[in-house]
């Protein structure tokens, strides 16, 4: 290739807009994720800012908001919020950049499996993103991202465009899984056994076989549903015989695995986060490893403790309630082990140790109340409510974004070969993560209150916590846009980084910053586990 | 049990009016306090650790500790100890909600967007009210005649999914005199936030008044309509009401509540649901001996309203 001549790393060995279009180099289409990524989270992040000013107020319509113009607004904004925030935000967020990026780079292969279709799956993605965010332009989906019959069989008739673009968007996720799958098993450099691993590619192998798994279960049953609506099927429609609770079964077989593939991914980051600057060896790799694989396999038979009041059985609700419960075991064993693994360490305050701190704080309140909602009749009364709403923005946001951001920082030197500024970073830390408990805290006694999940207006007893919620929003707003200054303003400007800044000791710090194309000039001989800090 | 009541007063629960709420709330005290201690221990060790460890030189040296058997048995054995206790805990609670009582006082729900509509048994209809009398078992028989609702009283601690094309119980014994707010808490669309009821439970005496009073006059109750109904559609030309008699159809005679056989030799409870599915779509399941094919379907030929009436027509027949 006559493009080598151009520059010694990966981002300038090739230059034009069409080179990064057509590239299979694992690292530029992890950055391609990341573009896309991040553009899909400002949306997604502008709607949610709207959501919580509508809810500042009760009787918004006459009173002071009104900022949204009734209820059918309301409820489109609340839908693509979601729907952005799980398909294209939260699920290929980590795995699709940096995994992409670093997967190849820890276990020092040249590239994942097969470079092309890595890239046809950054196409998948961005194919089934514009089909679904296209209705936004004719009549606007307002079934919420679950897309629960027969609401959606009734609903406007873009439902179908929505769920088909959901559909293109999941076979983006399961060809990311097979190449990761293909990539950890034959791959590896010389000596680098599964049980030398980095944690996080332990994590997205993991991550990796739920997406594999249960994508396809979504597929058929978004598939079922735009037969139903053309062709009138009635698999779940009543009217046409069906029922509208298989619909949940088939939705929560997938989105219930598909919640591990939002949080598992971000466990192996916290993972090198965490033993990285503690400087210290990660306390019990192979229960951290091997809980991994746990989750994964439990989490194929718990879909049911979302249907506690569907109607389910009794006997059904009894099970699922049991299963569940076991999911919160090696749950806990990774808690134990990341605290325990700063025990006599050498602990620095650099900004992505902080989100990972944070994500600890955040994991911890969303794991116990996850134990509440396992629970049975404590289900029952929080189901729907905002109770939910605010136990898995704990998980996800408070877990998956703050590893996400505490990934990114991290990684970031490696990735463009520049720093960021340290206190811009921390700063921004500082407000996502007051911002965040500011907003979702209440939401907790809120939902313990009573108040329902998707209310566009409410009662005036939950106007106080809700207002508290509204100001938190702006905080985490405010802390989102100096991170992103802080990222502009170290790409423009960032002083050199060094190959290894943080004193790490995966592989991916062995190769200069940026890395070059084909990652290692010689291939690495791997000798010894990968937290080796003695 | 001071700290346990402690608890209580935190957990910002609304008001109970049920024995099951009272329950519910002894169990999400218990969990709230367990909580926080994980958290305290999880949270605590770790803000420890950061400020008792934080780095001192650029080149510390640190432990090399890899790991625990002992340890990371029991941080494993403990907490799911502590998981399996509040799951049985949860399912003792969870199975007194879901054990319909015997004799209740049953009230017929429909949920439509955006409001609830109630039938009592003697024909009074009302909209986004319901009135119990105190200390009485009530069981709500709903179903939706659109998409799905949820039927949620939060000072009862109770929650059921409203289901299109069948139905759905609940049941409670409130204990206390007032008015409570009924939430839908599932998704149904536009003024789903709007779709907010009162439940008002009163003394027997003034639910009897106002179950009278309410009462419009010539307004039949629901098993006559159901007779009617019956008639009209001359269900009895192959179903006995009153004696086993078997016509061309099997009798319906005593038939609520007890089990049935059909064709492929499974047993069916004949419950609400499975007479309306007979209703609906006779032909999904033909009780042993009869043949297929015989009765016509009354899909879409019966509002949701008149099938509520049928129902408890054949549910009386004693």
């Amino acid at each position: 290739m006559a493009s080598h001549a151009h520059g010694d790393n990966y981002i300038n060995c090739e230059k034009g807009l069409w080179s990064w279009l057509t590239t299979v180099d694992h690292k530029r289409i992890g950055l391609l994720y990341m573009i896309t990524v991040m553009t899909f989270f400002l949306i997604g992040g502008i709607m949610a800012l709207l959501l919580r000013l509508e809810l500042f107020a009760p009787n918004a319509v006459q009173g002071v908001g009104g900022v949204l113009k009734d209820g059918n607004v309301y409820n489109q904004v609340m839908t693509y919020h979601g729907a952005i925030m799980v398909f294209m935000v939260i699920i290929p967020g980590i795995p699709a950049i940096l995994g992409n990026f670093f997967l190849p780079l820890q276990i020092g292969a040249k590239d994942v499996a097969f470079p092309r279709i890595n890239l046809l799956s950054w196409y998948c993605l961005m194919a089934g993103a514009t089909l679904a965010l296209l209705t936004l332009f004719f009549n606007k989906v307002d079934t919420g991202w679950t897309f629960y019959t027969p609401y959606s069989i009734r609903t406007g008739a873009s439902t179908v465009l929505m769920v088909l673009g959901a559909f293109i968007m999941g076979m983006s996720s399961i060809l990311t899984g097979l190449n990761f799958i293909v990539t950890v098993h034959k791959l590896r450099a010389p000596g680098m056994t599964m049980h030398r691993m980095p944690l996080f590619v332990w994590a997205l192998y993991a991550t990796a076989i739920i997406q594999m798994l249960a994508t396809p279960v979504l597929a058929i049953t978004l598939l079922l549903l735009a037969a139903e609506r053309l062709f009138g099927v009635g698999v779940f429609d009543p009217k046409l015989g069906g029922d509208p609770v298989l619909f949940q079964h088939f939705f929560w077989f997938y989105s219930h695995p598909a919640v591990y593939i939002m949080v598992i991914p971000a466990m192996g980051v916290v993972s090198e986060l965490i033993t990285t600057f503690s400087r210290k060896v990660i306390f019990g790799y192979t229960a951290i490893a091997y809980s991994s694989l746990g989750i994964a396999a439990v989490s194929f038979f718990v879909w049911g403790h979302h249907m506690f009041v569907s109607g389910q059985s009794e006997t059904a609700g009894i099970v699922f309630s049991f299963l569940t419960m076991l999911v919160g075991v090696p749950t806990a064993i990774k808690m134990f082990n990341w605290v325990a693994t700063m025990y006599k360490g050498s602990i620095s305050f650099d900004t992505p140790m902080l989100y990972a701190l944070g994500f600890l704080f955040l994991f911890a309140i969303g794991g116990v109340t996850g134990i509440m909602l396992a629970t049975l009749p404590i289900n029952v009364h929080f189901h729907d409510t905002y109770f939910v709403v605010s136990h898995f923005h704990y998980v996800m946001v408070g877990g998956t974004l703050m590893s996400l951001m505490g990934g990114f920082f991290y990684w970031f030197p490696k990735m463009f070969g520049k720093m960021y500024s340290d206190s811009m970073a921390r700063m921004s830390f500082v407000f996502t993560f007051i911002g965040f408990n500011v907003t979702f805290f209440p939401q907790f006694i809120l939902g313990a209150m009573g108040m329902p999940r998707r209310y566009f207006d409410y009662i005036p007893a939950f106007e106080q916590l809700n207002k508290i919620s509204t100001v938190g929003s702006w905080l985490i707003g405010i802390g989102f846009v100096i991170a992103l200054i802080t990222i502009i303003q170290g790409l423009r400007k960032g002083e050199k980084a060094p190959a290894n800044p943080w004193g790490s000791k995966t592989l991916e710090w062995t190769v200069q910053s940026p890395p070059p194309h084909h990652n290692f000039d010689v291939e690495p001989v791997v000798t010894g586990g990968p937290y080796e800090y003695r | 049990m001071m700290w346990f009541n402690l608890a209580k007063a935190q957990s910002f629960m609304p008001s109970q009016a049920t024995e099951i709420a009272k329950q519910v709330d002894n169990l999400y005290g218990f969990l709230l306090i367990i909580s926080l201690i994980s958290c305290v221990i999880v949270i605590g060790g770790m803000i420890y650790f950061v400020f008792k460890y934080k780095r001192k030189t650029a080149n510390d040296k640190t432990a090399y500790i890899s790991h625990s058997t002992a340890l990371e048995f029991l941080w494993s054995f403990i907490p799911l100890v502590i998981f399996l206790f509040v799951f049985a805990w949860g399912w003792y609670v969870y199975h007194q909600m879901r054990a319909m009582p015997q004799n209740a006082l049953e009230i017929n729900v429909l949920g439509k967007q955006w409001a609830w509509e109630i039938e009592y048994k003697n024909g009074y209809k009302a909209v986004n009210e319901i009135v119990v009398p105190i200390n009485t078992d009530v069981k709500l028989l709903m179903t939706s005649s659109d998409v799905l609702h949820s039927f949620f009283v939060p000072s009862f601690r109770i929650k059921q999914d409203v289901i299109p094309g069948r139905y759905t119980a609940v049941w409670f014994n409130a204990d206390k005199l007032g008015e409570f707010h009924i939430f839908c808490a599932e998704y149904c669309g536009t003024t789903h936030s709007g779709m907010i009821g009162r439940l008002k439970v009163v003394s027997l005496e003034d639910f009897n008044k106002y179950l009278e009073e309410g009462q419009e006059e010539g307004a039949l109750p629901l098993a006559k309509r159901g007779e009617k109904l019956f008639a009209l559609k001359a269900c009895a030309s192959c179903h006995s009401t009153d004696s086993d008699a078997v016509k061309v159809g099997p009798s319906l005679f005593k038939k609520f509540g007890a089990e049935s056989v059909m064709d492929d030799g499974s047993k069916v409870k004949v419950d609400e649901n499975h007479l309306r599915e007979s209703i609906l779509e006779p032909n999904k399941h033909i009780v042993k001996g009869f043949p297929k094919g015989v009765m016509p379907t009354f899909q879409g030929q019966l509002n949701e309203n008149e099938l509520n009436a049928l129902v408890e027509y054949i549910k009386e027949m004693k």
